[in-house]
């Protein structure tokens, strides 16, 4: 806005005031939120309350006579029992991994699909087709078609490069069953991280990049100075999400190795499974459940503020 | 942050750079073709195992657990003919289950992301946090109370759970993409609308609807995949009344014998309704996927 500079009086600042919104109009605003708001607290919180009344009690299905109060006793054992700390430790050494690698590929890929090529349509199908096939068909086609030592596809077509060492027929369900169940995450997630920077890609304006480009800069300090900035909330979007629903991922651990071997791939979800499915024990659970949630709630205030600009919600209002 | 031109070749040449023979496209082409086939193969390798699947559900069962594996072989329906002839009720309670909680998501998500863009209700953050708050807190942690909850109101094993719970589970991300879709109409349309008198369900079926309505289609599309995959909740709710396609699919690894080519089957059919729609409507699950989500 050009500021025009003339000898008169600056007028005085005039303060200007959104609309005052009426009582009336406020509730007006909140009748369409209502449903839906209602409907989610009735449907998420009373669950929630439920478990944390359950985490104060001991709660055997196995042992008749109901639940007890037992005070923090489950918490206690939630705190000292190692094998809750290392089912977090693997959960968040699990999503970690599977969210930056992802990302990576997902960056990667997308630059690729971002030029024109002949048969670019066909590949972005391709590509996305990982998402859409249904985790638990994923999980059990690449524990058995493709993963099996004695018939795997993998195995098959890995068979030159291992031979001269001696290495075929790799049991990776056992050897590696960690790195196996990360590479099912990242195959089905990538596609995810791929649309969204994708789309960050297309969105980036040509004329600074066409500036660029007479300037004489070349490809990588391009991407390095230009696309990569305007990139950022694409990608911070991405790792948000993504984290959301790898940190819950149980299809995949479930049917791939049940956990093991030993507990060489149980994550959180599938820990609070084998607590409840296995021990039948629900007082416990429910406390593991409730510590779940503080840490989630403490990670996502953290997250929050390193990724405050996603959270910079566009304003509406007419 | 509104998406601006698209990237594309300018109209004309930046001024300062000389023309040089011959059109830009068949200079570069060795560098492009380079990335062409380098995009190609990682396309093909991301769709290798789904092929591999596709390929084994044709097999017959002694041609499925070979070494080395069969590329070439007999094709066969017969594991198919398996599949189709046991999955018919888990396929409806899918149906069911992915169409009613999807329409009750639209149904509810709808007023609420336009309470929260629109004409935004005063608190119009909180609310939206609230919803997304939601979905971080893993339901893992309330399967328990959940079973019990459900055996209290007679809800276990009954489709309804199902339709209820999967549309808790995806209302959050609907809100937000519908909400990020209503902030794309015009300003300018909503004013005339208001002058020329319009209410506000006017307003939201004669200038909003029309406009977002590729939006909720993609949202839709969204809801309808993560409703349909859905195994965790299935699998500790429901028994035999409500039990849907991933447990059909658990159901077709059995104790012993082989399998494999029935699981390939298995896994084809379950899968596919949500890979075709979702290739067919590609664009749509893009446009969603990315800008619905960037707001």
């Amino acid at each position: 806005m050009a500021v025009v500079e003339t000898g008169a009086q600056p007028t005085p600042k005039v303060e200007v005031r959104p609309r005052a919104v009426s009582r009336r109009e406020q509730w007006q605003r909140r009748l369409p939120l209502l449903p839906a708001l209602i409907y989610v607290v009735i449907v998420t919180q009373i669950p929630f309350v439920v478990t944390l009344w359950y985490s104060f009690q001991s709660y055997f299905w196995s042992t008749p006579g109901g639940a007890h109060f037992n005070g923090v006793s489950n918490y206690k054992t939630v705190f000292t029992n190692p094998a809750f700390r290392s089912a977090l430790v693997r959960s968040v050494l699990m999503t970690a991994t599977a969210v930056i690698l992802a990302m990576i590929l997902g960056v990667a890929i997308a630059l690729l699909l971002d030029r024109k090529f002949l048969g670019r349509g066909v590949v972005r199908t391709l590509i996305i087709t990982p998402f859409l096939v249904m985790p638990a068909a994923a999980a059990l086609v690449w524990a058995g078609p493709m993963l099996d030592p004695s018939f795997g596809l993998l195995n098959y077509l890995l068979e030159p490069f291992g031979v001269p060492f001696g290495v075929h027929h790799v049991a990776w369900l056992s050897t590696h069953a960690l790195g196996s169940v990360i590479v099912v995450m990242i195959w089905q997630w990538t596609p995810f991280m791929t649309l969204i920077v994708l789309a960050g890609l297309q969105s980036q304006p040509s004329d600074t990049l066409e500036a660029a480009k007479v300037d004489g800069a070349g490809a990588f300090a391009t991407f390095r100075e230009l696309t990569l900035p305007h990139l950022r909330p694409y990608i911070e979007l991405g790792i948000l999400l993504g984290s959301i629903y790898l940190v819950n991922v149980f299809d995949a651990v479930r049917l791939m190795t049940n956990g093991g071997p030993g507990t060489a791939t149980t994550n959180l979800p599938f820990y609070l499974y084998q607590q409840v499915n296995n021990a039948f024990d629900v007082g416990g659970a429910a406390a593991t459940g409730v510590v779940t949630v503080i840490l989630t709630i403490i990670v996502a205030t953290f997250a929050l503020r390193m990724f405050a600009r996603v959270f910079q919600f566009e304003e509406g209002g007419v | 942050m509104t998406a601006t031109a698209l990237r594309g070749d300018p109209a004309g040449r930046p001024p300062g750079t000389a023309l040089r023979p011959g059109p830009r496209r068949f200079r570069e082409m060795p560098g492009q073709v380079g990335w062409a086939v380098l995009a190609w193969v990682v396309g093909l390798a991301f769709f290798l195992p789904v092929l591999w699947m596709l390929l084994t559900a044709f097999k017959p069962e002694s041609a499925a657990e070979t070494w080395p594996p069969k590329f070439v072989f007999s094709p066969t329906l017969s594991e198919f003919r398996l599949v189709f002839s046991g999955m018919g009720p888990f396929l409806t309670h899918s149906v069911i289950a992915t169409v009613g909680s999807t329409i009750l998501v639209l149904v509810l998500g709808v007023p609420a992301a336009y309470a929260l863009s629109v004409h935004p209700v005063k608190h119009w953050r909180d609310g939206l946090f609230f919803f997304i708050s939601t979905k971080m807190l893993p339901i893992v942690a309330a399967i328990g109370p959940l079973y019990v909850i459900a055996l209290h109101v007679h809800l276990l094993d009954s489709i309804w759970l199902l339709i209820i719970l999967y549309t808790a589970m995806n209302l959050p991300l609907a809100i937000w993409m519908i909400r990020s879709f209503m902030l794309e109409v015009p300003k300018e349309l909503l004013e005339a609308a208001r002058l020329d008198g319009a209410g506000r369900i006017r307003e939201i079926t004669g200038v909003i609807l029309p406009i977002v309505s590729p939006g909720l289609v993609s949202t839709a599309l969204i809801c309808v995949i993560f409703a349909w995959n859905e195994l965790f909740l299935a699998i500790n709710l429901t028994v035999t009344n409500a039990a849907t396609m991933p447990m059909f699919l658990i159901s077709s690894v059995p104790q012993e014998g082989l399998y494999i080519a029935h699981l390939s089957a298995a896994a084809t059919v379950a899968s596919v309704p949500v890979i075709l729609v979702g290739w067919i409507a590609q664009r749509s699950l893009v446009r969603g996927l990315s800008m619905g989500a960037i707001k």
